[in-house]
This record gives C-alpha cells, structure tokens and sequence, in this order.
C-alpha cells in the first residue's frame, strides 16, 4: 500500500483513531508520519474496534446458525449490520448482542461497568439499578468531587445521598 | 433575510479569545451522546421516528431548561451555506448536516444559546448530543454546563440507560457516560524543538487520544492537535474529566518550556519564522487555507513570546473560522472556486491584520518592541 500523503514511498505506519464516533485510518510512512508528528509506534491497540469487527467476521462463519446471527427483534440489525456500520440500531440492541458487545466493551474500555452519572429520571422504572449501588456510585463520585475541590457538586451529590438513604 | 439571518454570529463567542492557559490552549469542549427509550438509532429511524424525536425534545427545551433564550435551528430550514457555516464554526457535525449538496437530513436540528456554543445537536448518531465550547482551558467549566442541561432533559425525556452499560449510544466507543471531552491545543514549542513525537506517543499511552485540527484538507496543520479522552465506561466523568486535565496540564508545560528553550537558544529561528509568517500574511493576494493555518501558528507564537504587539489573539482566533471557505462566501455574498476563496482569503487576512495594525497606532506610541511587519510597514514612512 502507498503512503496517503507522498503516494510514492510503501505505507508503513496505519494509524487508526476513533474520535467522535469517526473511524479514521490513515496509511503513510515513516517519513511522511514523521513529518507530520505522528508517533510511529502508535496504531497497535488503538483500533479495537476495527480489530474486534474482523474478528466477529470470522467466529461467524463456521457458527451460521448461532444466535449472533439472528436479528435484534426490535430494530432487525444484525451481527453482519453491525461489523459493517460499527453501530446498533437501537436500545434493544445492547441486550440482543450483550455477549458480544461485552467482550468487545472489555476492549475498547478496559471494562463493561457504568460508574458515572445515574439517570436519575429513570429512577422509578425497571432500570435494575438497587439503591445501594446507586449510593455506592454516588459516594464515590462525592470523593472525586471533594478532591477536585468542586463544593458545588458535592453539595449536590450529598442531598442526593441523603435522599437515597431516608427512602431506605 | 430572515433565513439569511438564521446563523449570524452564533456560537462565536468563544473566539474573543482568553481564558485560563490561553496562550497554549485554544478551546475546550465536551460533548455527551444520550438517546431516548422507544426510538430506534438514527441508523434505524426512519423519517417519522426523527421527527418524532424532534418534537419531544423542542417540547422539552420549551418546557425550560437554564438555556437562556434557546433558538433551534432546523437543518431543513438552512440553506447549504448556512448548514456550511454551522460545520465551520465546529457547532454541527458533517453528520448533523449531511451532504451540503443534498436535502438536509429530515429532523437533524442544533439548538443553541444565543451567541454561546452551549446546545445540543438533535437527531445527530444519537438521538442527542449535548455541548459546549469555551476559550482557553476550562474542562470543569464546560463539564458542569453540560452536566446541568443533561439535568435537565433528563427530568424530561426519557433517556436509553442500562444498569451495567449506562447511557447507550449506538456506537460502542460513547456507551457509559457518553463524555467526550477535548482540548485544542497550539504546540509549535514541541513541534519546532521535534519533542512532538514523544508527547503525543505518551498521549496515546494513558488512555487519551489526538488528532489535528483538520481544516479543509485532512492534515494537521498549524500545529494544532486535539486532546481528548478516547474511553467513555468504567470511570466517572469526573474522573475522565480530571485525567485529561492533568495530562493537558504536563503537555502544557512542556510547551512552554520547548518554547523557553527556542526563545534562549535559537532567537533569530523564532524571529524569522514570526516575521516571514506576518510578512506573508500581510502582503499576500492568494493564500490556500493551509497555508494560513501554518502561518497563523507562526503569529500566534510570535504573541506569546512577545516578538509581535498586533494582531489581538481574537483577530487570529475570528480569521481561523471566518477566513474559512464557507464564511468567506458569505462575506462575497456568492459562491466561490478555490482559487477565488484563496484570493478572498487573502484579502480577509489583509485587511484583519491592518485594521489591528491601524488601531494599536491609534492606541499610541509604541513601546520597545522588535515588530517584525507592525507599523513600521515600509509603505508608511
Ligand atoms: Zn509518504
Ligand atoms: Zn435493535
């Protein structure tokens, strides 16, 4: 493969970058990378999601029949819509391919645990969330708020702690 | 007129200039994708689903948030330029938009506060795409705007949320908290002093990612780079928030020591490169956008080390938007080829540069400063 920026020396470096959302892949060599600052270690690891992608292409071949290859029930995405686009189709979709997206979330983030803000508007519905990893996360984030001497929030985040614990 | 009016000088504000560490840091933004329960992805909704999506979240804008008097703008109801000027400003993603050439896509709107780039992005890869955009370094600041509204339309609207997986997103890179958050940042101390490389591979290593600012072509150019984190699960946002600050904070003062080291070490380097980069800018008649791009690096650096007294950073920081092709159209009030926006472009740099020049004598006597270019323009005397 060419260089995209000389188009005449081989491409040595291809550096991939989800920023975004937007996949980019940008093929050059050394001396082209180099001129424009791109570290040319760089690229390995940082393209889980193409990497994880082609390797969904292949475990489904010899398994057709596997329950990957069924539709989302909801939206009808399949495993092969989402190698292709890299995007679900819908909310359903999360729990349709969960196995998959969970190894693929361990990849990409190092971990398939939320621990930020909880929607708190949801409270009430079947968001499956106990009140007691709700103030576990709130607790935390009340830690990191009080290091980074931002009162407001903590404030904030106390009231909502307190209310957690009176309704239990 | 109306229409013609629609974007005027929206999300603009930012350009004065300023803010915390400003003479490294340009911006700062932070973004949180959310989608609503019961409506399948963009990649899946069909026409009626997005304007459906719309009217609940027009509802719950107008139902009041701490917006100050939001305006929503429909992309359907911009004509390409417009959308084009939106994209320019940073305000819209190409995919808020869709192809300039072609209908807007049905539904995708940008609601925005006054001239604040504080808003949302309506029917974008999700259903919503909260932001916001500062000068300089201000990732808490832009955190809690962001935080706030989020608040807010989640009092209201009713958000996609997964015990394990948090606010999800249709693509699996913004799942959890759905933060982005990033950092343009000017670094010709570490790309002069070829530290660069280094830096950005440490980047790279702690869990943030980078990218240059690309102008028209695809190129990092004027020593530009974006910081931003790349993963959005397993950590709180305040914590994601606090990691790229720090990091930011190190490649800060790298820069500022590279910078140290040219201005000790290699004077005259710095010098000439500052003064043939104003003296381009303010004598050219055709100049490609990346051309300006590199050169106004050149003149920003020049301001912080004090080699240069004009133009004001705002100057610098309105011809990086506006001397772009789509505001240099409007300016012309007709559409222009590239090398017609490259002889516009020129003029606009021209005429910016003068215009600082002729106010800082008007200002009064100059101090002791080397001006390469400045008022003593050979012309005058
Ligand atoms: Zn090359
Ligand atoms: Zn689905």
């Amino acid at each position: 493969m060419r260089c995209d920026n000389c188009g005449e020396r081989e491409a040595e470096i291809h550096l991939t970058q989800i920023v975004d959302s937007e996949l980019t892949t940008l093929h050059l060599c050394s001396e082209c990378a180099g001129e424009k600052g791109v570290p040319t270690q760089v690229g390995l690891g940082s393209a889980p999601l193409t990497d994880f992608l082609a390797q969904m292409e292949k475990g489904t071949s010899d398994s057709a029949l596997s329950v990957e290859a069924e539709a989302c029930p909801y939206c009808g995405t399949t495993a092969a819509d989402f190698r292709r686009t890299g995007r679900l189709g819908c909310s359903q979709c999360w729990a349709h391919f969960e196995p998959k997206l969970r190894a693929l979330l361990r990849r990409i983030h190092g971990s398939t645990q939320h621990v930020g803000k909880l929607y708190l508007g949801a409270a009430e519905e079947d968001v499956g969330v106990d009140a007691d990893a709700r103030i576990g996360t709130l607790r935390r984030r009340l830690e990191r708020a009080i290091e980074l001497e931002d009162f407001e929030t903590a404030a904030d985040l106390r009231d909502r702690i307190r209310e957690l614990e009176s309704v239990e | 007129m109306e229409r013609a009016d629609a974007v005027r000088d929206r999300g603009t504000d930012w350009l004065a200039g300023g803010g915390p560490d400003h003479e490294v840091v340009l911006s700062t933004r932070v973004r949180l994708a959310r989608n609503l329960q019961g409506f399948p992805f963009s990649i899946r909704a069909g026409v009626d689903d997005r304007r459906r999506v719309l009217a609940r979240v027009r509802s719950a804008i107008e139902g009041g948030t701490s917006l100050v008097e939001p305006d929503l703008l429909e992309m359907e109801n911009l004509d390409s330029g417009q959308r084009r000027l939106l994209l320019e400003r940073h305000l819209v993603s190409r995919d808020l938009i869709g192809n300039p050439d072609e209908d807007a896509p049905p539904g995708a709107a940008l609601v925005l506060e006054g001239r604040r780039a504080l808003g949302l992005m309506i029917n974008e890869e999700d259903h919503l795409r909260l932001q916001t955009l500062l000068n300089g370094l201000q990732l808490v600041q832009a955190w809690q705007e962001v935080d706030r509204l989020d608040q807010e339309l989640g009092g209201t609207l009713p958000y996609a949320f997964h015990h394990e997986f948090g606010f999800l997103t249709s693509c699996p890179t913004n799942v959890g908290t759905g933060l982005r958050a990033s950092v343009l940042i000017h670094l010709p101390g570490l790309v002069l002093t070829k530290e660069i490389r280094k830096v950005l591979q440490g980047i790279s290593q702690v869990g943030l990612t980078y990218r240059g600012l690309y102008g028209e072509g695809s190129e990092v150019v004027g020593n530009f780079f974006q910081i931003s984190n790349q993963t959005t699960l397993g950590k709180t946002e305040e914590e994601l928030i606090d990691h790229l600050a720090r990091i930011v904070g190190q490649v800060i003062q790298y820069e500022k020591q590279a910078r140290a080291i040219l201005l000790r070490e290699a004077p005259t380097v710095l010098e000439d490169k500052v003064g043939r980069a104003y003296g381009i800018l303010s004598r050219a008649y055709t100049l490609p956008f990346d051309e300006m791009m590199n050169l106004i690096s050149g003149l920003r650096l020049g301001l912080t080390l004090k080699l240069l007294r004009t133009p004001r950073v705002e100057t610098l920081n309105r011809v990086m938007i506006f001397g772009q092709t789509a505001h240099l159209e409007r300016m012309a009030g007709r559409s222009l080829d590239d090398a017609d926006a490259d002889v516009h472009r020129a003029a606009f740099v021209r005429r910016a540069l003068a215009e600082d020049e002729e106010a800082a004598r008007s200002a009064g006597p100059r101090r002791d400063l080397d001006l390469p270019g400045g008022s003593d323009g050979d012309d005058e005397r």
